[in-house]
Formats: structure tokens, sequence, C-alpha cells
């Protein structure tokens, strides 16, 4: 689930600077949840769009806009309204404005901003988040990520700021990482687990997808779907 | 001079600190540090605490060597990367500094650049490792350099910070990582520093307690409300408050603290923050 906010209609309205017609893409995944990307929130971004003087050419909501190949069927039927339009406004989060825009032949504007979530989750939602750093430290951290628990993302221990247990970033809303991993390993009897384990020094390079993984069929395949039908 | 040797001579070591300026105009900053110099070993140059953006801690130390100073560089893994951190130390030893103090440093959203990127590449822990692997000669990565530093490592800890356990875990992390002293958060109670130093003595690493001026009631209330590990007794909050001349009732208080605890630690690290005239003052009350 990715999270998504629209844009104020200034800031798309900035975008369309020389334009005159739009045709609007919305999601019915993650956006229709947020309130960004449904039926009735292109509707709202339709009317907002006209009162400002733009024509909207047509509008589609894809059920998922990061599904390249149903972007394709979806707007099979849509020739007309696409080909009079000057560019495509999609109401969705970044995966699903960037899978438009390598479909979609034209310009492509974003009508919302995608909320961090610090990190991608699992598919059963619960707070627990990873960074995909490539070397796993969790063998030394009671099971918790400081590096997206943390506001620091410090991995060697606490930084000494947290009042009560709490981050001194943002003390409502935030539990202090280190703190929460010292109360589990002291509840488990395993606090030399703190003392013994090495000095973490993370290496950012392995947070970039391995080359070894872009050369892949399931990757090759996504590049060739893509390209070989927009070109 | 590195503080390491004074320890090694078994003399109790007295430092302060003072903060480069917003802007240029460095008189001031040279200013507080001269009203220092005859009675501190050494002085600490903070690096944009708060995380508030001033001229930075390394051309200041620079500044304060250049007039007989003694500068103990402070450096925060907040604004630099790994390369940046290192490049740094080695510019800091080519200009004549040889005290470190490593931090991890203040979160960005607290200063006056909550909009900047929060780099921690690396942290308080990482940071000494580095320091400590240019001082015997490579990088990070293992490539060897054409002349190595010689820095004394310093690091920080928090007395009061609960759970105490938590920091002296990172204490021992910190010396294994090449902390050679400590310099603590600010102490108000005297026993709760005591009982603290019966743990961390064992690890046979100088420590320096740290001492803020107290300025008024408000002041101490907002330190217990806000700083984490920082805890202003009620006595003393109301020794204050019916004080008739607050700033001679600090000194009394700083001084009172120093006696308490200058038998079972080694050093002290008086953090004036504007008071710098009043300083020797309180050394004076001390013994020190």
């Amino acid at each position: 689930m990715l999270i998504t906010v629209r844009k104020p209609i200034q800031e798309i309205m900035g975008f369309l600077a020389g334009e005159r017609a739009v045709f609007l893409l919305g999601c019915d995944g993650c956006a229709a949840a947020s309130g960004t990307g449904g039926e009735p929130e292109i509707l709202e971004l339709k009317g907002d769009l006209e009162a400002e003087g733009i024509e909207v050419t047509g509008w589609k909501v894809v059920d998922f806009l990061c599904q390249k190949a149903l972007i394709r069927t979806s707007l099979r039927p849509f020739s007309e309204p696409l080909a009079r339009a000057d560019s495509i406004v999609v109401s969705t989060c970044g995966i699903g404005i960037q899978a438009s825009a390598t479909v979609v032949d034209k310009a492509v504007h974003p009508a919302c901003n995608t909320i961090s979530l610090g990190g991608i989750r699992g598919e059963w939602q619960g707070e627990e988040r990873c960074a995909e750093c490539g070397q796993c430290f969790l063998e030394f951290t009671a099971g918790i990520c400081p590096l997206t628990a943390c506001a620091k993302g410090l991995v060697n221990g606490p930084c000494g700021g947290a009042v009560d247990g709490c981050c001194e970033v943002e003390p409502e809303t935030r539990r202090c990482a280190w703190d929460v991993i010292y109360e589990r390993l002291e509840r488990q009897g395993r606090l030399d687990l703190l003392r013994s384990s090495p000095v973490q020094i993370k290496d950012f390079a392995q947070m970039r997808p391995p080359s070894a993984i872009r050369g892949t069929r399931r990757w090759a395949i996504d590049m060739a779907v893509t390209e070989g039908e927009t070109r | 001079m590195k503080l390491t040797d004074l320890f090694r001579e078994g003399e109790f070591v007295i430092t302060s600190e003072v903060a480069p300026p917003k802007g240029t105009d460095t008189a001031e900053m040279i200013e507080n540090a001269e009203l220092l110099k005859s009675r501190v070993n050494a002085i600490n140059l903070t690096d944009q605490q708060s995380s508030v953006m001033r001229l930075g801690s390394l051309a200041a130390s620079r500044l304060l060597k250049a007039g007989g100073i003694e500068p103990i560089f402070q450096m925060t893994c907040r604004d630099r990367n790994r390369i940046a951190l290192q490049s740094d130390l080695l510019s800091a030893w080519a200009l004549g500094v040889e005290n470190l103090l490593c931090l991890t440093g203040d979160h960005v959203s607290l200063g006056d650049f909550p909009d900047a990127k929060a780099v921690f590449d690396l942290d308080s822990v990482s940071l000494l490792a580095a320091a400590k692997g240019l001082n015997e000669g490579a990088d990070m990565a293992g490539n060897e350099l054409a002349g190595k530093t010689d820095f004394c490592l310093g690091a920080v800890v928090t007395p009061g910070a609960d759970p105490v356990e938590l920091q002296l875990i990172k204490m021992e992390k910190k010396i294994a990582a090449g902390a050679e002293f400590f310099q603590t958060q600010a102490v108000f109670d005297a026993e709760a520093f005591a009982r603290f130093m019966e743990r961390a003595k064992s690890f046979g690493v100088p420590v320096m307690a740290g001492i803020i001026l107290l300025k008024s009631p408000g002041m101490a209330r907002f330190m217990n409300k806000n700083v984490a590990g920082v805890h202003v007794p009620d006595p003393l909050i109301d020794e204050m408050k019916s004080s008739e001349d607050r700033p001679a009732t600090s000194v009394e208080i700083a001084a009172r603290l120093i006696r308490e605890i200058k038998g079972i630690c080694q050093g002290v690290h008086v953090m004036p923050l504007g008071w710098e005239a009043r300083v020797p003052a309180v050394l004076d009350a001390a013994g020190l």
C-alpha cells in the first residue's frame, strides 16, 4: 500500500502552462484507498481543472496503475480523447505515474505526492518496515530494525536524545527504537548481545539493486514488454 | 597538547567550550575563549549545536590554536558522509588540531534548516573507529595514508539517562572503537553521578563531568522537561528561586558540585552558555 495526497490545483496548473486539453488517469488501488485516485476524486479533479479553463478530453480509473499491461488494455477504447489531449494528468503514486508515462507516449503530469512510509512493509500491514539495506542485522537488534525505526537510522545504539523513551524528533508519535530494542533484550535476558555485537557500518552500495538482479529474466521480461510495445 | 597526556600525568583536566558565531565575526568567540584561556586545559568548539547553521568547528579550532589556546574539535555525523568526515579529519590534523570529540549530532529537525537532508552515514561509534583507523595510517576502506593522524579521541556519555545500562553499553562500544576520554552531559546530582561512576570506573577511561552554569529556575525547569538525561533536583531550583543574587548562587552551585565530584572523576567540562566571565570564579570556589 502506498499513500498519496493530491497536490494543490495551483501546482498542477503550473505544470499545464501553455496546454489546453488533458486526459485524466486514476487508480482504483492504493490511490482510491488514499482518496486521491478513485472515481469521485477524478471527477473532483476534472471539475477543478475545468474551473481553471482546461478541457478534459476524457478520463479513466484503471484498477491498478502499477500494472502496465492493464493500463494498455484499459486505454484502448480511449484513443480519440487521448489523441486530442496535450498531456495526461495522473492522480496516483509515483509508481503509477511512472508506469503511465511508460505506456502512454505523451507528457505526463503528477497530480499527487507519494507520502514516505519510511521503508516498505509486509503485504499484511504492520508497523515493521524494511529499508532493503541488503545486509540484514536484525540478529543484533532483537528483530527490530533501527534503520527504519530510529529517526536518525542509527545502527550502533541510541543517540541519547530520547526523553521518557520517546524520540526527540517526534516525541508524540515515535518510541525510541533503541529503547524498544533494549526492553525486548532485557526481557529475554539477552542484553549481552548489545555488548558483543560488532560495530555496524552500513554499505550503502548494497542499497542499490544488485546488477545480478537487473540482469534476471523477470526484470528483462518487464523491460521487453514495456519497450517493445511503446516503440 | 593531547588531553591523554595530561590524564596520564594524573592531572585533573579542565575544559570548557565556546560556540562559533552565526556569521563571520569571530571577535566574541575569541573574546570568550580568552576569558577561559588561563584557567582551562582546552576548549571545545561546538559543531553547529542544535543543528543551527554556523561557522564551522574546524575553522574555529584553527583560530583558537593560532591564538595559543588548545582546541577540542567537535565533530558530528549529521552533515557529512564518511568521505567528508575522513577528509575533514585529515584537514584538522594538517591544521594542528590534536583533540577530537566525536558525536552523532542532533537531528536536523531541531535546527534552522529542518528541510535539510540528515546524513548520519556514520554515528559516534563508527566515527571513532574511522578516526582510530586514520591514527593507524589507513582510511575506512583500508587504503594506506601518506602521513597519518595522531588524534586524542574523545566521546560523550549521559550519566543521567534512563536506562543508564544502555548508556554504559554504548560507552563500552565507544571505548572498543577508540575513545580515550569522555565528557558527560550536565551533572546536577552528585549522588546519581557517583552511582554512574561506580559502574563506569571499571572501564579505566578518564571521565570529565559536565557542569552547566544554571542561570535561572526557569532554565532548570526547561532542561528537566526538554533535555534528555539532565535532571536538576528541586532543592537546586529552590535555591535559585530564593536567591537575591542569581549569578553568585549559580557560581556557588557549580563550585559545590565540582567539589562533591572531583574525587571520583578525572576532570570537569564547564559549559558556560554565555557566562564565560564567571567560569574563573567557579573554578576558584571549587579549589581548582
